[in-house]
């Protein structure tokens, strides 16, 4: 065990130890704030949630179709997303529903084929599985299977997804990897408020229904100046955020802003440029930029919260190794959760942390 | 076996150590108690409306309801201090629906039920320190540290679960198992008021009656589910009634007797071959939904305080015992004080026990490794976690 601490560097094990150091639980990261493009106009201070409130708001005073519904929306939600909308525009617009997932999902689904902008709240990305078959089964086939004749485009799902520090196995799943096995629905996982408002907006304008997971820690950790009227960001366009000659780094959400430190790290540490991509939709996810950028680096490193084997990581390293086979240097590496149900103690050494995905970049370096 | 009345006082003397004082009222070894009034859903009668008491049991009864209540202030505090981290529901309030129940059923009838189990884990079994450190993530929790708060078990006590409504149907898969293989036990089987506008509750009920299944659904209605009171989540609030075709009975859950008499006609019900029942026990909690709730967004501190007034069921049992002459005044406080100081212990072991080996973060996913790779290994799990162990 001693062994084990000194390679993993100041994180310690003993059990005095823990109950002295009150131990940062969770992801690790610094959030950097970005800039919206000044072209959008007049901005206020916004974080994570209050960005998607900004959003619905933009919808409902615009859409008169619009409605939003989920368990406990109309105080504010559990997580504060829908605070004043029920106020602003009526308990007709915007109200609760009892306890059941299925019937949310279900229910909203219907409301949207009849036409109707419907944005759903699942309260926990843990508590939509109740829901899956109604997402499997009934959204992401209504367009197909009817020929066209029907369509469930105007849903939008809302679900807070990932690592808290310490939500434990019901509290902190990531479930996109489920959801990128079903053609016919949207996947977006914005990485910050800015990001967030114009995705959630394209999400509800799109024409496919669509599944958008808010990252819970960065709820309140993430603030940035967000432009207030309405905008949209593209779904379907991942983002370059750093430009690096080494290695391609490849994550989403709260995942990003890890890797920003491991970008610094690894120049500072190992003197590696990287490259630092946020996939912001996972499906269908943005083939072009990310081949564009493992042809320029020859490397690849992919990391999510989500457990290795069926992760999104997967389907990106099996993809990045048909197209860009021949410009590898070495084989993409993935770092991800373990496989193993998001566990109630030592989330630290679950999670993705600098330090491992670190150690996949020498491993890379050094092939 | 209970005692006379003089082998009662001698007790007393004995326990106050010769200092002088006793109890010189008379105290009785049994008592013909009366149970509040029921509800009846499909039913011709309901549980008996008196039912005979002994002074061991009422001792009993109120100290495992004293101990459920300090357990859960403990917690409280735990939490508050950061020790406890996660989720964190207390029964505070709701300890006469697990005693009660606890009294007629035994070791052998299985229990399942939601998150706010700690009160249910107490009493089917698992010391206040166990039930403690597996909130604190120690190694001497009852789940090893790997489940915390919710998803705390034990020997015929399936837990302890976090996803609501979702324990329903497997309890009906347990009283199944229950008839198979004819054991003469009833599968007690709870949710809450949220949990019973689940649609998985009612394939539950449906499976349960269709093949007699020995199941005793209970809701335990605290009026809230998370922060919505029941008239706004449900279209029937009458959830004794909710299984329908599933005879039901309401039950005043701030008594414990009450809850024991409505438990015993239950488990009789079941145990006959007349299939499932439904009890709601109507009940109360202090605390918010968790931790992270204060509890008076939705409800106002004046309601909360009158059901800690004049319903506590802690309280109104111990004034009941003291009418009726079961245990003296001077008893309760001795149990009181037992109660307190094997609570203060289990705090401090919950403090300072050894937190889990770090292999326990890979261990149990399966049962053991797949046989035809000898050297399976978790995925992911890189070299420097691996070669710890």
């Amino acid at each position: 065990c001693r062994s084990l601490a000194a390679r993993l560097g100041p994180v310690c094990l003993d059990a005095a130890s823990f109950s002295r150091r009150r131990l940062s639980f969770g992801p690790q990261f610094v959030y950097t704030p970005e800039s919206a493009d000044k072209s959008l106009g007049e901005t206020s201070r916004m974080n994570l949630f209050q960005a998607v409130t900004s959003a619905l708001d933009n919808t409902l005073a615009n859409d008169p179709s619009a409605v939003v519904f989920g368990e406990d929306v109309a105080f504010g939600g559990v997580f504060r997303c829908t605070v004043g909308l029920k106020d602003k525009y009526g308990k007709d617009r915007v109200f609760n529903t009892p306890l059941s997932e299925q019937g949310i999902v279900g229910f909203a689904i219907g409301h949207a084929v009849a036409g109707a902008t419907t944005v759903a709240e699942i309260q926990f990305g843990d508590y939509i599985f109740p829901a899956f078959d109604q997402i499997a089964n009934e959204a992401s086939k209504y367009r197909y299977r009817s020929g066209n004749h029907f369509n469930c485009g105007s849903l939008t799902v809302r679900a807070p997804i990932g690592a808290v520090g310490h939500g434990a196995l019901y509290h902190s799943q990531s479930p996109e990897g489920f959801f990128a096995h079903l053609p016919g629905i949207k996947v977006v996982i914005p990485r910050g408020p800015i990001q967030a408002k114009g995705l959630l907006l394209a999400c509800i304008n799109d024409p496919d229904p669509c599944f958008y997971f808010e990252p819970k820690i960065l709820y309140r950790s993430a603030v940035e100046d967000v432009p207030v009227n309405g905008y949209v960001l593209p779904i379907g366009k991942a983002e370059v955020l750093i430009e690096g000659s080494d290695v391609t780094l490849i994550g989403y959400g709260t995942q990003v802003h890890v890797l920003r430190e491991v970008a610094r790290l690894a120049q500072s540490e190992l003197g590696v440029s990287c490259e630092l991509i946020d996939m912001r939709t996972i499906l269908p996810f943005d083939e072009e930029t990310v081949y564009a950028s493992v042809c320029k680096t020859g490397r690849c490193l992919i990391a999510h919260e989500a457990p290795l084997t069926g992760g999104f990581g997967a389907e990106l390293a099996a993809s990045v190794q048909e197209h860009c086979f021949l410009n590898l240097e070495a084989p993409v590496r993935r770092v991800a959760g373990h496989d193993t149900p998001f566990p109630h103690i030592f989330e630290n050494f679950y999670l993705p942390h600098q330090r491992r995905c670190l150690a996949a970049i020498k491993d890379l370096i050094g092939y | 076996m209970p005692l006379s009345s003089s082998a009662i006082r001698a007790n007393l003397l004995l326990l106050r150590g010769g200092c002088g004082l006793f109890v010189s009222s008379r105290l009785a070894s049994s008592a013909m108690l009366s149970t509040r009034p029921y509800k009846l859903h499909k039913l011709e009668s309901g549980p008996a409306s008196e039912a005979q008491v002994t002074s061991d049991e009422a001792r009993k009864y109120y100290r495992d309801m004293a101990t459920v209540r300090r357990m859960e202030t403990a917690a409280g505090n735990l939490y508050k201090e950061k020790a406890i981290r996660g989720f964190c529901h207390l029964y505070s309030g709701q300890e006469a629906c697990c005693v009660g129940m606890e009294a007629v059923l035994d070791r052998n009838d299985p229990v399942i039920t939601a998150y706010r189990a700690h009160g249910w884990t107490y009493t089917r079994g698992v010391p206040v320190k166990a039930v403690l450190s597996e909130l604190t993530g120690r190694a001497s929790g009852c789940a090893k540290g790997k489940g915390g708060s919710m998803h705390m078990y034990n020997h015929n006590f399936y837990g302890g679960n976090g996803i609501v409504g979702a324990q329903v149907p497997l309890g009906a898969g347990i009283a199944f198992a229950q008839k198979y293989r004819e054991d003469k036990r009833v599968c007690v089987t709870l949710y809450g008021d949220g949990a019973a506008n689940q649609g998985q509750v009612f394939e539950a009920f449906n499976m349960a009656k269709l093949w007699d299944l020995p199941c005793i659904f209970v809701c335990e209605n605290n009026k809230y589910g998370m922060g919505t009171a029941v008239e706004r989540a449900a279209a029937s609030t009458a959830y004794y009634t909710r299984g329908d075709y599933i005879p039901g009975l309401w039950v005043d859950a701030m008594d414990v007797i009450t809850v024991r008499e409505a438990t015993r006609f239950a488990k009789d019900w079941c145990l006959s071959g007349k299939g499932p029942i439904l009890l709601e026990m109507e009940t109360y909690r202090y605390h918010g939904h968790s931790m992270s709730d204060p509890g008076t967004s939705y409800r106002t501190r004046e309601e909360v305080q009158s059901m800690r007034q004049m319903r506590d069921p802690i309280a109104s049992f111990r004034q009941t015992l003291l009418t009726a002459e079961l245990v003296a005044e001077e008893e309760l406080k001795e149990i009181d004080q037992s109660v307190r100081k094997e609570v203060d212990e289990a705090v401090q072991a919950a403090k300072t026990n050894a937190v889990p080996d770090p292999k326990e973060l890979y261990t149990n996913v399966y049962s053991q490794p797949p046989s035809g790779q000898p050297n399976y290994r978790i995925r992911g799990i890189d070299q420097f976690t691996w070669s710890a162990n």
